[in-house]
This record gives structure tokens, C-alpha cells and sequence, in this order.
């Protein structure tokens, strides 16, 4: 993922980040600093709205005989409306996941920017997240104390990579139905029929986990109930960055980095927006996961 | 004098015992005419009708009073030409044959006897005349003679079929009419069939009204092939008759069906009604071997209009096991149904075929085609006819069936374009439930299942573990505030 040292500058919010530490206050001289840059939370943005697309066109395929799923058919306009919608979106989320393939591969291989693969600010798993995974076992028991986080944690982590390898996956099966017969002249006969199993299963895996364990984790927690903005906005309150990215926050005032990530407050419209997106996702993916579920429960 | 009706019915007996066909089979135009006696002949010439050579012996009487007035006008035209010609060319007079007396005198007999035939006709109608005439009990037993005149029966006796009335006066209560001593097979004919019952289906039942009865090629005929199911809807058209005898009520399946619009829309004299496929007088039940709706009968049935089909049938897998005596293979109305006619191969073939062949319901449930179809056909899509065929299917084995090895790619490549033999390797059946036969695909299954039920098993855990414990401390720091 970008590192936020780099493409801070990138945020296009009315924002000084740039300007010196403790120039932009909350009202009760509360800090903000950046979180995600405004390319990230747009491919945020792109890629939630395609995956809604996508697993309610998706979903009403796969479960075809239920009568919602007819219904909706119809409403929207037939089987060739919900493919249409269905391809688009897929088309639209493999541009973007191929944009960020060659944006990641650009900053490793020619701007060769470190602590992309590995460091503290990587995507990629390291022994910490197993520490932090025992250790958040252990806290939940009340046996240790609540780990320190750093940028990013183990189940971010995993959403990361269950998207990343989920979009290679899923897109490629689909790929591979749309086109049958060009795929039928390299991939054996077996292979069409298994795209298909591959591609429903791990799609609903994708639709129960995002749609429940993503919601809940990144959204919905108690903590940051009703809705956590950091990814509509972009900006943490010092308070939640302390509470929630303890490590990252020590690392980088150790480092004398965190007034670089200074912000102002996110504007009363832009909190409000970011609200009103969320709950309709939230609500829209709510509705999809239930009916998913009890339809694959009464196959 | 004048043919009665039993008289010429003895006719077309004689001549029609020269031919298989029974009797009660008139077709206009047919073999049938020559059973027709001369002295009809003679007498439709009488009446005008020459030109419209009557279907039977039964309609030359059509008209006995428009007969009776032209006989002694044709007599008294014949004498006045004669004596017209005899005083303008006693020559030309002298050289008409003595033959033509002999008609002359003929036609003036006529004249003086035919009365006397129609007198007992005429003497019934003196009293039954009045249409609104009723007997002790209330009947209505007056007669409307034009009415009566035109029907199939109107040159007959009224003691033709009123035997028992022999004199004037006559018992209050004659005995009923019996059809059968006339219309001896049809009366045979409805022994031990589903009308047998002479007392709930009387004749009238379906020929309306005895004194208004028309042949069956009149359009005004009950039994006209337009009217036929109107007829029998009279009763099979009501829904608690049908309950009462444990029938389903199909006559509104029927009218509007494409046969009931065939009928009752374009008119269609070939278009089947109710008789086409039950017969007339010996309909018998469905579940009765003899019955031409049991099982087996069904396709030659409607292979009596539909012959291409029947044919492209018998030679197909289920034609074959019905041959064979497979009461489980399906018949024309297993897809079509008998009375709806349902046309399977265009919207919804996949249930009427899956409720036979299940398994591969259930597996073609699994694929896109199915999921395109359900989700209704914007997008034309493969159903079980597009693959396997219609009326001829074969097994896959047979070099001629479109799913055949050897034919895939073509049979695929009707959809899908660029098919190769890849491509139509793909097996449209497979079942992953199935290790035996598909165990690649049973074993990407069984991995997926497991991934999914493990990510989420152990996702919810730790979600639900957090959850509960952000409450604890949410708690926990409410009573550490309170204490201070």
C-alpha cells in the first residue's frame, strides 16, 4: 500500500497537511492526521460500489430460482440487464485492480521505494500479526493486555489479500466463462465446468465475509459505532489513531513523522456524506447477505 | 308417396352394405351420395336442390311442404306447354312420346296423394302447433312446426317416433321416445361409455331439442364441428359438475388452448374439438385400454391430424419405449398436456422434462443455462429441447443425436460461436456431489466448502469474541468513572 510519507501530498481535501504541527485543531485542540490519500479511498470507493454491483447481480444469478431473485430480475430489466450490469462492473474493478498491480509494481521496481514488501507499513503478513493474533485471543479472554497495532492489522491485512487473491480468482473464472469457447482451446474440459463451482463459491465467500466480518470489524465496531469514516474521509482523530494504530502512532513520533500526517478536521459535509454512503453500502450489503445466506441454506 | 325417413334410411342401408364404412359416417361429397335412392333425387330436384346434392338421404326431405307445392306446379307447367305447342305445331305435338302422358298422369297422382301421406303430420300440429301448449305436469309439448319441418327429422310421422300413439284421442301419458329404434349403432355405441347412463344422457342432452334436430354439417348444428364445445361444455364447462364426478374441469384449459382458438377464433373445421380426440357416442374414459385417450392410444390420437410429429416421435427414444410397452414413457400429453396444450420448448421445458429425468434437472439447475432461463429469456438460452431435440430424441450414443460426440461442436456452435472441441468438453450434467463421476470437480467443491466454512467459522469467532470484550471494557471503564 502507498506509503502515506510519499502520496500524503496526493490529498486533495481542503486540506494544509503540508502546513506546520499543531496549526489545524479540532474544537477542543484535538489533532487529525491522514490516514488513506484521496486515490485510496476513491479506489475504495470504486471498488464497494462494483462489489455491490457485482454480488447483487451475481447473487441473483446464483440463486436464479428464488423468487427475490426473479423479481429483481425483472425489475431491472431481464437476464441481459443483470449480465450487462454484472460484466460491467467486473470490467470496471479488474481495470482497477490492474491500475494498483502496475501502481505497486511501479513503486517497487522503479521508484524503488522501500517498506512496500516488507517493514512496518507493509501489506504483506509478518510474524507481528501472529503475535497480534494471540495476543487479541488472549485479550478477549482477558488474559494479557490489548496489542499494539501497527499501520495495519492482521484482519485488515486479511481483507486486503482475500480481496487481492478473491479479484484474481473470481475475475479470472469469470473471465474464462465469458470467453468459453477461447479458453476451451488451452484449458482442459474439466476446467470449464470447475470455473464455474470456483467462481459462485468464491464469490458467496467473498459477498458473507465482507458483507458481515468486514462490516463489522471496520465499520461497525463498538469502538467507532455507528460508522467509522476513516476510508470516506481519509483523516483520524489523534485520539483514535493512539487507541487504534498504537505502534504506528509511537513509530512515527519517535521518527519526528507524525506532523507530516497532519490534517484538519474533515468538513461537517464531507462526515455527513461519508455517513450517508456508508449506511446505504452497509444496508444494501446487509440485505444481499441475508438473502444470500438463506438461499444457500436451502439449496 | 313422399320417401319416409325410414324408408330411405333402408336405402343407404343397402347400398352402404356394400362398403366397410357404417352407416352413421355421412360425408358430404363422398362415396356416401350414391346411397342416396333416386326417387330423393327426384324429390331434391322437386324441391330446388338439386344443385346442393344432399350430404345424406335425410336432408332430400328437407322441406316437404316447399316439395309439395312444386310437384303439382311442375305437373300443371308440363300440361300447359303441351298445350301451348300443340296448337302452335300439332306436327311438332303429335311427335312427343307417349311416355311423357305417362309422367303427365304421374305427377297428377302425386298431386291428389302426397296430402293424404302428410295428413297424420298435419293432424298432430293442429293441436301441437301452439309452442306454448303443456300437458298435465307442466311440459311444454307444443311443437314449432317450420322449425320442426326444417329439421333433420321433419318429413317423418310424428308416430315415427311417438309409437305408442296410435289414435286421437291418446293417453295422457305416452311412452317416451326411444332414438335407439332407429339409430341402432349409436345407441350401441353409447353401451359402457361414460354417457351409457340413457337417463342422465339422454339423446337430447348433446342434439338439443328432438323437434329441432339439424345434420351434423349444418352450421347451426349442436353437433356441428364449431359447436362441439360448446356442447359438451354445457356440462363439462361447469366446475361443480366436474367435482360431482370427480373430473377436472378442463373445458376452460381447452377453449383456450391453441385447438379451443383454432375453433372458436379461425373457425377451423380441422381444428380438433372435444370429439377429435374422444369420440362421439363410445367415449370411454382415459383409463380404459379401448379408450382412444388411454396412454398408448394417445399419440396415434393426435397423430391423426399431426402425423410429422407422430412420426418423428415413434422413431425417438420415448416413442420407442412406448412401443415397447413402457407405460412410464411419456405420450404426447405428459408434455403437452390434453386439453392446454402447453408448448414446453418455449418458455418452461425444463420442469415438464425434469419431472422424469430429475438427476439431470437438479445438474442443469447448476448451470447458466439455467440460472439465464429462470431469470426469464432476454437472452435466447439452451433448454433440454436445444440440445437434445424434440419430438425425435435419441440417446447420445446414436451417431444422429445432436449430443452425440461427434455432433457437439455443432450442436454447441448453434449458441455458442467458435465452439472447438475444448469448448464442448465441458460437461453441462456435471455434479460435484458426485465423487464416483466427477471427482476433480467434487474435490474443488469439498475445498471451497471448507474454505468458506473455515474463514467464516473462524472470523465469527473472532468477531464475537471482540465484540463481547469491547463490551466488557466499555463496562469496565463506565464503573472506573463512576468510582472516581
Amino acid at each position: 500500500m502507498p506509503d502515506q510519507t510519499i502520496v500524503a501530498g496526493e490529498n486533495k481535501l481542503p486540506n494544509p497537511a503540508v502546513a506546520g504541527a499543531g496549526k489545524e485543531q479540532g474544537p477542543n485542540g484535538e489533532r487529525y492526521f491522514v490516514r488513506f490519500t484521496l486515490l485510496q479511498r476513491y479506489m475504495h470507493a470504486i471498488m464497494f460500489s462494483t462489489f455491490l454491483g457485482l454480488a447483487a447481480t451475481g447473487l441473483t444469478i446464483r440463486f436464479s430460482t428464488n423468487a427475490w431473485a426473479q423479481h429483481f430480475a425483472l425489475a431491472i430489466g431481464g437476464f441481459g440487464a443483470i449480465l450487462f450490469i454484472h460484466k460491467l462492473c467486473a470490467v470496471t474493478l479488474t481495470l482497477e485492480f490492474l491500475y494498483h498491480v502496475k501502481d505497486i509494481a511501479a513503486r517497487i521496481l522503479i521508484r524503488k521505494e522501500k517498506g512496500i514488501l516488507w517493514g512496518p507499513s507493509s501489506m504483506v503478513l509478518n510474524l507481528k500479526d501472529l503475535k497480534d493474533l494471540i495476543g487479541n485471543f488472549k485479550w478477549f479472554f482477558g488474559l494479557g493486555p490489548k496489542p499494539e497495532i501497527e499501520r495495519y492489522a492482521y484482519w485488515e491485512k486479511f481483507d486486503y489479500w482475500a480481496v487481492f487473491w478473491g479479484m484474481v480468482i473470481i475475475g479470472f473464472s469469470g473471465y474464462v466463462m465469458w470467453f468459453g469457447p477461447f479458453f476451451g482451446r488451452f484449458l482442459p474440459g474439466w476446467a470449464l465446468n470447475a470455473v464455474q463451482i470456483v467462481h459462485g463459491e468464491e464469490a458467496l465467500l467473498a459477498i458473507t465475509f465482507i458483507f458481515s466480518i468486514h462490516f463489522v470489524n471496520s465499520h461497525l465496531r463498538p469502538d467507532c459505532f455507528p460508522m467509522d469514516t476513516t476510508i470516506f474521509t481519509g483523516v483520524v482523530s489523534e485520539e483514535e489513531f493512539k487507541e487504534r494504530h498504537a505502534q504506528e502512532y509511537e513509530r512515527l513520533a519517535s521518527q519526528g513523522k507524525l506532523d507530516e500526517k497532519l490534517t484538519t478536521k474533515p468538513p461537517t459535509w464531507l462526515l455527513n456524506f461519508s455517513k450517508v454512503v456508508g449506511f446505504t453500502a452497509v444496508f444494501i450489503g446487509l440485505v444481499l447477505l441475508v438473502l444470500a445466506v438463506s438461499a444457500y441454506f436451502r439449496e | 308417396m313422399y320417401p319416409s325417413g325410414k324408408y330411405r334410411r333402408d336405402w343407404a342401408q343397402f347400398f352402404l352394405s356394400y362398403s366397410k364404412k357404417p352407416a352413421r359416417l355421412f360425408i358430404p361429397g363422398t362415396s356416401t351420395a350414391s346411397a342416396i335412392p333416386p326417387i330423393v333425387l327426384t324429390a331434391n330436384y322437386l324441391t330446388g336442390q338439386g344443385s346442393t346434392l344432399p350430404s345424406t338421404g335425410n336432408s332430400g326431405a328437407r322441406s316437404a311442404a316447399a316439395c309439395l307445392s312444386r310437384l303439382p306446379i311442375a305437373a300443371a307447367g308440363f300440361l300447359l306447354r303441351y298445350g301451348k305447342r300443340k296448337r302452335e305445331n300439332p306436327a311438332a305435338a303429335n311427335s312427343i312420346s307417349n311416355w311423357r302422358w305417362l309422367a303427365a298422369v304421374f305427377s297428377a297422382l302425386v298431386l291428389l296423394l302426397v296430402p293424404c301421406a302428410l295428413r297424420a303430420q298435419t293432424d298432430c300440429l293442429s293441436c301441437h302447433g301452439d309452442v306454448t301448449m303443456q300437458d298435465a305436469s307442466g311440459h311444454i309439448v307444443g311443437v314449432d312446426a317450420p322449425t320442426f319441418h326444417s329439421s333433420v327429422h321433419g318429413s317423418l310421422d310424428c308416430k315415427a317416433c311417438h309409437t305408442s300413439i296410435t289414435a286421437y284421442p291418446h293417453p295422457d301419458q305416452p311412452q317416451a321416445v326411444k332414438c335407439a329404434s332407429c339409430h341402432t349403432d349409436e345407441a350401441a355405441a353409447l353401451i359402457g361409455s361414460v354417457h351409457g347412463d340413457a337417463a342422465e344422457h339422454p339423446c337430447t342432452s348433446c342434439h338439443g331439442n328432438a323437434h329441432a334436430i339439424l345434420p351434423k354439417n349444418n352450421p347451426k348444428s349442436a353437433v356441428y364441428p364449431l359447436n362441439i364445445p360448446a356442447t359438451c361444455g354445457k356440462c363439462h364447462g361447469d366446475a361443480a359438475m366436474a367435482k360431482r364426478h370427480n373430473l377436472s374441469n378442463v373445458y376452460p384449459l381447452y377453449t383456450d388452448s391453441i385447438h379451443g382458438y383454432a375453433v372458436s377464433k379461425e373457425g377451423l373445421l380441422v381444428a380438433a374439438n372435444c370429439e377429435s380426440c374422444h369420440g362421439s357416442h363410445h367415449i370411454l374414459s382415459h383409463t380404459n385400454p379401448l379408450s382412444p385417450t388411454y396412454r398408448t392410444d394417445v399419440p396415434d390420437t393426435c397423430g391423426k391430424c399431426h402425423g410429422g410429429i407422430l412420426t418423428q416421435y415413434m422413431a425417438g427414444i420415448h416413442g420407442q419405449a412406448m412401443a415397447s410397452g413402457n407405460l412410464k414413457a411419456p405420450v404426447c400429453t405428459d408434455c403437452h398436456t390434453a386439453h392446454a396444450i402447453s408448448r414446453p420448448t418455449m418458455a418452461q421445458s425444463t420442469p415438464v422434462c425434469g419431472s422424469c429425468h430429475q438427476a439431470q434437472l437438479s445438474t442443469y439447475r447448476d448451470t447458466f443455462h439455467s440460472q439465464v432461463s429462470s431469470l426469464g429469456s432476454y437472452v435466447e438460452v439452451a433448454r433440454c429441447s436445444d440440445c437434445h431435440g424434440e419430438h425425435e430424441i435419441l440417446p447420445a450414443s446414436d451417431p444422429r443425436s445432436p449430443v452425440n460426440p461427434a455432433n457437439l461442436v455443432k450442436t454447441c456452435g448453434r449458441c455458442h460461436q467458435g465452439a472447438n472441441a475444448g469448448f464442448v468438453k465441458y460437461e453441462p450434467h456435471a455434479n460435484p456431489h458426485n465423487r464416483r463421476l466427477f471427482p476433480v470437480l467434487y474435490y474443488i467443491r469439498l475445498f471451497m466448502v471448507l474454505l468458506i466454512s473455515g474463514v467464516m467459522t473462524f472470523f465469527l469467532l473472532h468477531t464475537l469474541l471482540w465484540l463481547m470484550r469491547s463490551l466488557v471494557e466499555k463496562a469496565n471503564n463506565r464503573s472506573a468513572k463512576g468510582e472516581k
